[in-house]
C-alpha cells in the first residue's frame, strides 16, 4: 500500500505503455503503440475490426508476450509476468466474449477472485479449523457484499451459464473488481446489449469508477458509449496509433473517418456538414 | 465442537454403521471371502477414482496415469511390508521413509529457489528438481541403511502385531507420498502440454511403469519384486477396517480442499483456463498440487490394494487396466464424489462379483461385453454419468444464507451469548 502511494504521487500515470508492438509471425498486429493513463481516468481505445486493440488488452494483462515495448504499471515494468501476478498487482478486466466461470453459481464466481486474498493455508482447508471457518466467512460475506453493489445478491445460487446476457455481463465486471485492481480493463463491455442495457451499463461504469477510485480503459464499438463516457479516447488502425483526444477531437478527426469508411469519406462527410451548416 | 451440522453427522454415523454392519457380517461369516474381498477392492477402487476426479472431475486434466501411480503406491508399500515380515529387516521402511521426506525437503527447497529465480523454463527447472531429488535419494539410501539396526530394535521390542500393523499403515502412507512425488516430478514438464496430449503422456508414464514392473528384478534389482513372475509373500494386511478409514479420510480430505478457495481455484482452472489467470489463480501451480494429491490418493490405494491379495503382478497394472478408473469417474459423474464412490462399488460388485456368479461357467469372458454394454446404454440414458452433480448432504456445497438473514443470525446468537 505504502509502495502504491509513493509511486502515484511520484507521477500521475498509473500505466505507461510505451513502444509496445506485438507480431504473430509476419502479421503486426500491434506496431509501436503508447498509452498513458492518468490516475482516475477514464479512457477508450476504439477503432475497426482487427485493429489490435483486444491484443493490447491481453499484453497488458500478460497473456501474450509483447515482442518489444514496455508496460510500466505504478512504475514497475510488468513485461514478463504472469498474468495472475498481473492481477494481484491490480490490473484486472473482463472479456469480449464473455468467460465466466460457466458452470459455478454466481457466488463462486466472485469468491474464485477473492482467492489471493483468501488468507488460509491448505492445510487449514483440510482440518477444516477454526481459522479457515473464519477467513472463509469473511470472504463469503465479501463476495455478498460485492454481489449487492451489482444488484445480483438474490442471484448467488445461480449457474453463472443461465443467467440473462446483461447480468452475466454485470457479474463478469463483479468478478474483475472482486480482485481489488486499481485499473481495470473492459474489452466491449456493452457489446450485444439493447440501448436500454447500454446506458444502465454507462451509469454502472460511473459509479463504480467512483466508488472503488478506480481508473478505467475500455474498448467499444458503440460510440454512444465511447463518445458519452470517457474522458480520452485513443483510436487504431492496423497495430497503430493514428489518433488521440479528447471525442469532439476524434469526431472531427478526418484520419478516424477514413479509417472507418473509407478514403475519401472524410471529403464527403465535410461537404455534409457544409450542406448542413448552409 | 457444538457447532457441527447435521450432515456432518449423518456422514460420520453412516460411515460407522456401514462400516460395523459389513464388519459383522464378514466376522459371523454371513459374507464369504470372495464378497469380502470384493467389497475391499471396491474400497480401493473409490481411492483411486477419487483422486482421478479430482484430477480429471475437478481440475479438467485428462489424465491416464493413475493406474501408474496406483502400481508405484502397490509395490513400494508391498516391498517394505514384505521385508519386514519376511526377512524381519526394517530396511525398507527406513530408506522410503528418509527417501519421501529429504525427497520432500528436496521439493519443497528447489521450489522456493525457482520461484526465486524468475522466468526459468519447465524443463530446466524439471532438470534441477530431478538432480535434487536423486542425490537426496542416494543419500538417503546411505543414512536409511544405517537407519536400519536400530530401527529393527525399536520395533521388535513392541508386540509382533503391534509392530507389524504399524509397518503397514507407515507403509501404505510412504507409498502414497512416494506416488505424490514421483507425480510432481513427472506432471512438472508433461503439466505444460495441453489436455489431450497431456493424456498421451500419462499414458505414456503406465505403460512405463508397467515395463519397469516387468523388469524389475533385473532392471531395478528388486529381487523380491520377481519381474514378470509377480511378487508373492507379501502379508495379507488390508483388513475391511484399514480400507474404509482410508477411503473416508479420502472423501473427507476431497471435500474440504474442494468446499475451500483452494477447491473453487481448481475447478476454475477446468472451467476457464485464461479467466482463471486474469482472476489472479496460478493456473500452472493448481495444475500440479492437484494432480499431487490425486496420485498421493492413488498411491495411497495401491498400498492397501497390494495387501488385500499378498499378490501383485504387472499385469494387473497393464495401461488397458488404467482406463478403468477413468470410466468409474465418468460413469459416477463427473465431479460428483458421491458418484464415484458409488460407481467404483459398483464397478467392483457387478464386474468382479454378479456377472462372475450369474453367467454359466465357461461364459465369464462375457462379461467384458456386457460390461461395456452396460456402459454404452448407461452413456445414451444419462451422458452425465450416473448421478451428475448430485452430492450427499455431506458433500454438498452449502449456499450461505442472504447476508440480510446472516446478520439477524448473528444478533440472535449474541444475544443467545448474553442471556
Amino acid at each position: 500500500m505504502s509502495n502504491q502511494t509513493i509511486s502515484t504521487s511520484q507521477n500521475d500515470f498509473i500505466l505507461q505503455v510505451s513502444g509496445l508492438s506485438k507480431l504473430f509471425g509476419g502479421l503486426k498486429a500491434v506496431n509501436n503503440f503508447d498509452l498513458t493513463l492518468k490516475s482516475h481516468s477514464l479512457t477508450g481505445l476504439i477503432g475497426p475490426n482487427g485493429a489490435g486493440k483486444t491484443t493490447v488488452f491481453n499484453m497488458i494483462t500478460g497473456i501474450y508476450a509483447p515482442t518489444a515495448g514496455e508496460i510500466i504499471f505504478q512504475g514497475q515494468n510488468i513485461v514478463g509476468l504472469e498474468p495472475h501476478e498481473i492481477n494481484q498487482m491490480g490490473i484486472a478486466r473482463t472479456f469480449q466474449n464473455i468467460r465466466l466461470f460457466p458452470n459455478l453459481t454466481v457466488l463462486d464466481n466472485v469468491r474464485i477472485a477473492y482467492h489471493p486474498h483468501a488468507g488460509y493455508s491448505m492445510a487449514d482447508a483440510i482440518l477444516h479449523n477454526r481459522h479457515f471457518l473464519e477467513k472463509e466467512k469473511a470472504l463469503t460475506e465479501q463476495a455478498q457484499e460485492f454481489l449487492a453493489v451489482f444488484g445480483l445478491e438474490d442471484r448467488q445460487g445461480e449457474i453463472a451459464k443461465n443467467l440473462p446476457y446483461g447480468e452475466q455481463r454485470r457479474l463478469e465486471i463483479a468478478r474483475a473488481l472482486a480482485a481489488e485492481p486499481q485499473l481495470l480493463l473492459l474489452d466491449e463491455p456493452a457489446a450485444g446489449m439493447n440501448p436500454a442495457e447500454t446506458v444502465e451499463l454507462m451509469d454502472l461504469i460511473h459509479f463504480i469508477r467512483e466508488r472503488f477510485n478506480l481508473t478505467i480503459l475500455l474498448i467499444e464499438h458503440q460510440m454512444r458509449v465511447v463518445m458519452g463516457i470517457c474522458e480520452t479516447i485513443t483510436v487504431m488502425d492496423f497495430g497503430e496509433v493514428i489518433a488521440r483526444g479528447t471525442p469532439r477531437e476524434i469526431q472531427s478527426d478526418p484520419r478516424v473517418i477514413e479509417a472507418y469508411l473509407g478514403p475519401g469519406a472524410s471529403a464527403l462527410s465535410e461537404k455534409f456538414r457544409r450542406k448542413k451548416t448552409q | 465442537m457444538k457447532n457441527i451440522d447435521k450432515s456432518t453427522l449423518y456422514f460420520i454415523g453412516g460411515s460407522v454403521l456401514i462400516f460395523l454392519i459389513v464388519q459383522i457380517l464378514v466376522s459371523v461369516g454371513i459374507l464369504s471371502t470372495f464378497w469380502y474381498t470384493i467389497l475391499r477392492i471396491g474400497a480401493v477402487m473409490a481411492i483411486v477414482s477419487l483422486g482421478l476426479n479430482l484430477i480429471y472431475g475437478f481440475n479438467g486434466q485428462f489424465s491416464l496415469g493413475q493406474w501408474g501411480f496406483y502400481a508405484l503406491g502397490a509395490y513400494s508399500a508391498g516391498d517394505v511390508t514384505y521385508r519386514w515380515t519376511q526377512l524381519q529387516s526394517s530396511g525398507g521402511l527406513t530408506i522410503l521413509l528418509l527417501g519421501v521426506i529429504m525427497a520432500g525437503i528436496a521439493i519443497l527447497l528447489i521450489r522456493r529457489l525457482v520461484n526465486k529465480l524468475r522466468g526459468l523454463d519447465a524443463l530446466s527447472a524439471f532438470g534441477l528438481y530431478l538432480i535434487g531429488v536423486i542425490l537426496l535419494a542416494y543419500l538417503a539410501v546411505v543414512v536409511g541403511g544405517a537407519l536400519e539396526n536400530p530401527v529393527n530394535s525399536i520395533l521388535k521390542a513392541l508386540p509382533p502385531e503391534v509392530s507389524k500393523q504399524i509397518v503397514f499403515v507407515v507403509a501404505v502412507l510412504l507409498g502414497g507420498l512416494f506416488a505424490a512425488e514421483i507425480s510432481f516430478l513427472f506432471g512438472l514438464p508433461v503439466l505444460t502440454l495441453g489436455s489431450d496430449y497431456f493424456g498421451i503422456a500419462t499414458l505414456g508414464f503406465t505403460v512405463i511403469v508397467k515395463v519397469l514392473l516387468d523388469n524389475s528384478d533385473t532392471m531395478l534389482g528388486f529381487a523380491e519384486m520377481k519381474g514378470a513372475r509377480g511378487m508373492i509373500g507379501i502379508p495379507k494386511m488390508t483388513t475391511w477396517f484399514w480400507v474404509f478409514f482410508f477411503l473416508v479420510l479420502v472423501v473427507i480430505v476431497t471435500r474440504n480442499i474442494l468446499h475451500s478457495s483452494y477447491g473453487r481455484a481448481i475447478v476454475s482452472v477446468r472451467e476457464d483456463e485464461i479467466a482463471a489467470k486474469a482472476m489472479g489463480i496460478d493456473v500452472a501451480n493448481f495444475k500440479t498440487i492437484t494432480f499431487v494429491i490425486g496420485s498421493f490418493f492413488a498411491g495411497l490405494a495401491g498400498g492397501l490394494y497390494a495387501h488385500i491379495n499378498g499378490f501383485l503382478h504387472p499385469d494387473t497394472f497393464n495401461f488397458i487396466k488404467s482406463f478403468d478408473p477413468m470410466i468409474i469417474v465418468v460413469f459416477g459423474g463427473l465431479g460428483s464424489v458421491t458418484g464415484t464412490v458409488a460407481a467404483s462399488f459398483a464397478w467392483a460388485l457387478v464386474l468382479e462379483g454378479f456377472l462372475r456368479l450369474v453367467l454359466p461357467e465357461g461364459f465369464e469372458t462375457w462379461r467384458f461385453v456386457v460390461y461395456p454394454l452396460l456402459l454404452l446404454i448407461m452413456m445414451l440414458l444419462k451422458p452425465n454419468g450416473l448421478f451428475g452433480n448430485y452430492e450427499m448432504p455431506f458433500l454438498r456445497q452449502v449456499l450461505p444464507p442472504l447476508r440480510k438473514k446472516t446478520q439477524s443470525n448473528e444478533n440472535a446468537t449474541d444475544e443467545e451469548v448474553l442471556a
